[in-house]
């Protein structure tokens, strides 16, 4: 904000001078409207009570960080667009069908806790928005895993239950997932569409991908992370995702990575929550290790974890390995090398 | 005589607030975790501390003048585990169910920085009054967090309240129709009910109690 207001004044700093037009703000808004899509289309499948939950969701966001701002006497910066991104990430990370105070608690949490307890915007060590979801996921187990079917939730009140893709991929195997959705081809086109059970967000693979290019077009997000993350998880749901129909033994080499990275959250996850500026690494080379063992993460846990989905924990625990990894690739200073070598 | 009593009631306070084992000092963190998760537990383990507390203060300050100092230590462990052995006992007899949860940690009493500390730096040096002042006061500070600690705790995470009444154990009340936030009762939990108690104590602690206590001197 200040930089435009100066923009016409005369300069006489030292360099640099040539600055971006981008401020935080605006990318924010950015990643807001390119998650769009993605909000439309969960409106379309899970109907009114998944716009609900999301609304709900961003004004108690926006709310918290209103009130603790004021309380702490900051300066209130709800404009910028982060904690209405905070919201609409958690919310779009929820079943559709929770009560009115599971959006209220994970914003809380989310806003307060995990960001403004840590510094504010650019100082928090993980993604708001998942540990907000983490912290609901584990405090109501049972609410947060009640998946409706798309067509119920949007017709009737007494909406159906259902497992998601991964849930039955999990505990029953592909061929049952299969068996429910007609034939492969037509497996793929409604993962793609997103006319599955799971979170609000996370179905619509096409509207996300929409989002995804969006942001890369703007280079608010480079290929580093969402390309080594999803690259790794499909090499190794198409090593190790593979099962012996009839044993249920491993089989490798005979994963199907499509639907894998057609299903669950880990569309969103890649790009648009690994990315968070805040909680990855900075350096390019970073970046790459980061998404590695966000993909090798989300598919040790789908396959072998508990939780038939991991990409929440993956991307949360390597945020934990953001600040390491920025040191270990850490870049040379610009001019640096040259005294080195003078030395020599 | 009067000067004595109020720096008694300094020695005790001291231990409950300025220098409070848990919300101030940081020590003695792991029983704060685990065995808050509800209400009777912390209240036996916080009670146990205190009296290990007090006994050790005692003794070593009744000990203090044929202790050889260069052998102070390991007469220090001596006395403190005689102590926690004799709790555990007590405890095992008394309120077996309690003991059968936190047994464990009363053992790790006998390793507990605040307790060897006080006998070190406040019993070995002062008189049989002071000590006991001070013992009380830390044990009680101990109580103290260990028992809002564990209050919060299970009253957000489970939603009721275990307490002791005579040497039975009951539940005081259940909430009805809510669901609780599970997460508190989990190791978790235990971090981030540590974690906002500190900070709401030292809060107090700096907008209330610090003007008062500060003002007197």
């Amino acid at each position: 904000m200040e930089a435009t207001k100066k923009e016409h004044e005369l300069i006489v700093t030292v360099s640099p001078h040539i600055k971006s037009e981008e401020t935080t703000s605006r990318i924010m808004w950015s990643v807001n409207i390119s998650l769009l899509p993605a909000v439309l289309m969960g409106a379309y499948f899970f109907g009114p009570k998944a716009v609900i939950t999301i609304a709900l969701s961003i004004i108690s966001a926006v709310l918290a960080e209103y009130v603790f701002q004021k309380g702490m006497n900051r300066k209130v910066a709800i404009n910028d667009g982060s904690a209405f991104l905070t919201g609409l990430l958690l919310g779009m990370n929820l079943p559709a069908s929770v009560p009115f105070y599971i959006p209220i608690i994970g914003s809380f949490v989310a806003v307060v806790i995990t960001k403004q307890l840590f510094g504010g915007l650019g100082f928090n060590v993980f993604n708001p928005a998942l540990i907000g979801r983490a912290f609901l996921l584990i405090s109501f187990p049972k609410l947060m895993t009640i998946w409706t079917t798309p067509e119920a939730a949007f017709v009737a009140f007494d909406a159906k239950t259902t497992a998601t893709p991964l849930g039955i991929l999990k505990e029953e195997g592909l061929s049952k997932l299969i068996e429910i959705f007609g034939d492969k081809i037509n497996l793929y086109m409604e993962l793609l569409k997103g006319h599955r059970a799971g979170s609000i967000g996370e179905t619509s693979a096409i509207a996300l991908l929409i989002g995804a290019a969006f942001l890369l077009f703007r280079r608010y997000i480079t290929w580093h992370i969402p390309v080594s993350f999803l690259g790794t998880a499909a090499l190794m749901a198409w090593v190790f995702g593979g099962k012996n129909p009839e044993t249920g033994n491993m089989l490798f080499f005979t994963g199907d990575p499509i639907i894998h990275l057609l299903s669950g959250g880990i569309l969103l996850g890649a790009f648009f929550m690994a990315t968070d500026y805040v909680t990855c690494p900075s350096v390019k080379k970073g970046q790459i290790i980061f998404g590695i063992g966000c993909g090798f993460l989300t598919m040790l846990i789908r396959l072998k974890g508990g939780f038939p989905e991991g990409v929440m924990f993956a991307i949360l625990i390597m945020n934990c390995f953001a600040p390491i990894i920025d040191r270990g690739f850490k870049t040379n200073i610009f001019g640096a090398l040259k005294i080195k070598e003078s030395k020599k | 005589m009067s000067s004595t009593n109020s720096s008694l009631k300094e020695l005790f306070l001291n231990g409950i607030i300025k220098e409070n084992t848990i919300f101030k000092l940081a020590l003695s963190l792991c029983p704060s975790i685990a065995v808050t998760n509800n209400l009777k537990n912390g209240l036996y383990m916080g009670a146990a501390v205190l009296f290990v507390q007090v006994m050790v203060n005692i003794t070593i300050s009744l000990m203090r003048k044929v202790i050889q100092p260069k052998v102070r230590l390991p007469i220090f462990m001596l006395v403190i585990s005689g102590w926690v052995t004799v709790t555990q006992f007590m405890m095992a007899a008394f309120v077996p169910d309690v003991y059968a949860k936190v047994g464990l940690y009363i053992a790790l009493i006998v390793a507990f920085a605040s307790i060897l500390a006080r006998a070190e730096m406040f019993a070995s040096k002062n008189g049989l009054l002071p000590s006991m002042a001070d013992g009380l006061g830390m044990g009680t500070g101990f109580l103290f967090a260990l028992t809002t600690i564990s209050f919060f705790r299970e009253l957000v995470g489970k939603g009721s309240l275990t307490v002791p009444t005579g040497l039975a154990t009951q539940h005081v009340f259940t909430f009805v129709n809510t669901k609780p936030l599970l997460i508190m009762v989990l190791p978790a939990g235990g971090f981030l009910a540590v974690g906002i108690l500190m900070a709401a104590f030292n809060w107090v602690d700096a907008k209330y109690l610090k003007k008062s206590t500060h003002g007197t001197h």
